[in-house]
């Protein structure tokens, strides 16, 4: 072989060396979130977190990344056909976002047809990481069950023995509610009254509160969210049932978005969550920091769950996963210490395994902030039908 | 508690609910009455009408918000009157239809631009926060003032359109407009007034509402199938309607809610198709 064929080829060989190690840097990512409808503050939360994390950490891990995104407007159908867009428009390497489980169920079967990995940001089903599992999708997020199912013999603990739970009748609102009372019940609790009220159609639930307050239970479990959790907390406080009858919740109830909303009618509820932006460790310090740097807003666990989605990419990707496949492949291995504390994935369900903080809500010195009241031990939910 | 208080705290409820929908209502039926004109954008005024009232309260009170923003959105009524509504007079029903459920929506995102996408709040004002002691129940202050100035409002209303000149017009308006115009009423200058009247109550309802609920831009969208109902159980075009439509629908989700919390959602709806099928005018239609 001649010396300049030699030199060609050597020369043939780094260049494509240098153009693979080009590509594999350069990661898609589509990002799948409601920036308009009545998720558009829950979509904003969590593009802003998936952002800081990017720019916090994506350099370390060599690869850059290109975000493309793509409005849901909280209609399953609009998600599915943006979803469709992403794959196979513009070809992105893995998607992440998603805040309605609803638009979730609907892109569910594209997403594990077209074997692209998804990142759940939100949306909490429990059948996402149940019998609809798939190895393409896991969830950074939570699962409707996992926030709840602590509180029952927690509550119970603190001599709680009836309970009246009210929560928006649809699937999240049944799944929270559902898995609570179960924990309470085999705690040794007693549910004494039960209300599913129409979802986002009540605007005003003095009958309920009327109803609950009769029952003579000794606390009140509800799930409520949005707009509906600012009326709730306001009426409830306004029926005067705060004296006599403690309100406890699912966390959503009085997150840092809207908490400011409800004023002194939120003081001394009590909720467990997967996060709350007072966690005194380091990690969630320099986070909420960043985050207010970045927004000038407190970060809520919406921003918390962008940011970790992001994370668990760019873990994924530092452990050499460049296509659709290897990032799927490593995504259920990450393990990383985010803001809520040690995280890691479940393989046998690809949902998150984490902590989950009861906090009660309290006035500090600049509004409404939340006291950490117990942190109970890392939540795993059951396998539920989910074959891999 | 005992059970006759159960019973009186569920009737407070119910006419709290009530009176709010009446304030919504009472508009929107005399606008349709007079005008057989279809504002389905009324329920995007009740929401301005939110939003200015906690704005303004912000401000200056509560009270300048609760003052200020029937003013407000009157004079967004204007503005909607002089520039669209005016010029679909002649365009039949399915055009108003039309230009009006668009306009929801550009009122929707309107708010969500100038007011952002997180709900705000409004505190009750401290003379009505609290609770009173009322046929052996305490009830939450506020919501009284909400059934009261319903009661207010109603009774002025029917004391204008019963024993004022304005009302006499605006009944004979209601009744044959064509005559009425033949015998010398400017029936639309009487219209003007009265979509006015229309926006400026939807307003008041907005800012009375803000403090129970939360401020957010789909609760326009929200009330209007309830205020819809409301004005159709009652009949088109009358005060009696709109104010027998409201205790109908108030009472009816209250107390299925009580008693029958799984037909909740679809009680009223069953009850809005019985009305159509034996009564398609309504209880209280304004022409025989």
């Amino acid at each position: 072989m001649s010396r300049t064929v030699k030199a060609a080829l050597a020369g043939l060989a780094t260049g494509l060396l240098l153009h693979s190690v080009a590509a594999a840097a350069e990661i898609k990512v589509g990002l799948l979130l409601p920036y308009s409808g009545v998720y558009a503050a829950l979509g904003q939360e969590i593009d802003d977190g998936f952002a800081l994390a990017l720019e916090t950490h994506g350099e370390a891990s060599g690869a850059t990344f290109e975000l493309v995104r793509e409005d849901t407007e909280v209609k399953p159908p609009v998600g599915l056909a943006k979803a469709k867009k992403l794959i196979l428009q513009d070809q992105v390497t893995i998607m992440a976002g998603i805040v309605s489980s609803g638009v979730l169920g609907a892109v569910r079967d594209l997403v594990h047809g077209a074997e692209v990995p998804l990142i759940v940001a939100n949306a909490g089903n429990d059948q996402a990481t149940g019998e609809r599992c798939s190895p393409y999708i896991v969830r950074l997020s939570f699962s409707n069950s996992q926030v709840n199912r602590p509180m029952g013999p927690w509550m119970y603990d603190q001599g709680v023995r009836k309970v009246y739970t009210l929560a928006p009748d649809y699937a999240a609102g049944r799944q929270m509610i559902e898995t609570f009372a179960a924990a309470f019940t085999e705690a040794g609790g007693k549910v004494v009254g039960q209300d599913y009220t129409p979802f986002q159609k009540t605007q005003d639930f003095g009958p309920y509160l009327t109803k609950a307050k009769s029952s003579g239970a000794d606390a009140v479990f509800v799930f409520y969210a949005g707009g509906e959790a600012i009326s709730f907390v306001k009426q409830y406080d306004s029926f005067g049932l705060k004296e006599t009858m403690p309100l406890y919740a699912s966390g959503f109830l009085t997150s840092p978005l809207y908490v400011n909303a409800q004023g002194p009618a939120a003081e001394g509820v009590i909720t467990s969550l997967h996060y709350i932006p007072t966690l005194d460790t380091p990690v969630n310090k320099a986070f909420v920091k960043a985050f207010k740097a970045k927004t000038g807003r407190e970060p809520s666990e919406y921003a918390v769950q962008g940011y970790d989605s992001a994370r668990a990419l760019i873990e994924a990707v530092k452990s050499g996963a460049t296509d659709r496949k290897s990032i799927a492949a490593a995504l259920p291995k990450v393990k990383f210490e985010g803001p809520r504390g040690q995280l890691s994935i479940d393989p046998t369900t690809n949902n998150i395994v984490q902590p989950i903080y009861v906090y009660e809500t309290v006035q500090g010195e600049n509004g409404l902030t939340q006291k950490l009241l117990a942190t109970l031990p890392d939540e795993r939910d059951p396998v539920n039908g989910c074959k891999m | 508690m005992s059970d006759t208080g159960f019973w009186a705290l569920q009737t407070l409820n119910a006419l709290q609910l009530s009176m709010l929908l009446f304030l919504l209502s009472i508009g929107l039926t005399v606008i349709f009455g007079l005008m057989h004109f279809v504002n389905l954008a009324h329920g995007a005024l009740y929401a301005l009408g939110a939003y200015l009232a906690a704005t303004l309260a912000g401000l200056g009170g509560y009270w300048l918000g609760f003052l200020l923003a029937p003013v407000g959105v009157a004079a967004v009524g204007v503005l909607l009157y002089a520039g669209l509504i005016r010029h679909l007079r002649q365009a039949g029903p399915m055009a108003q239809v039309l230009v009006t459920f668009g306009l929801i929506f550009a009122l929707l995102d309107l708010t969500r631009i100038v007011w952002g996408d997180l709900p705000l709040s409004l505190n009750t004002p401290e003379v009505l926060t609290g609770r009173v002691a009322l046929l052996g129940v305490k009830y939450p202050t506020y919501r009284l003032f909400v059934i009261a100035l319903g009661l207010a409002v109603l009774a002025g209303l029917a004391l204008v359109l019963n024993r004022t000149q304005v009302g006499a017009m605006i009944r004979a308006g209601v009744d044959n407009d064509a005559m009425a115009a033949c015998l010398g009423i400017r029936v639309e200058r009487l219209f003007f007034l009265v979509f006015c009247v229309g926006c400026a109550l939807a307003g008041l309802a907005g800012a009375v509402a803000a403090p129970l609920l939360s401020v957010r831009p789909e609760m326009g969208l929200e009330i209007l199938i309830p205020t819809l109902i409301v004005i159709v159980i009652g009949g088109l075009g009358s005060l009696k309607g709109a104010v027998a439509g409201s205790l109908v629908f108030g009472f009816v989700q209250t107390f299925g809610a009580v008693l029958a919390p799984q037909l909740a959602s679809v009680l009223i709806y069953g009850l809005l198709a019985a009305v159509l099928v034996l009564r398609p005018a309504g209880l209280f239609p304004a022409r025989g």
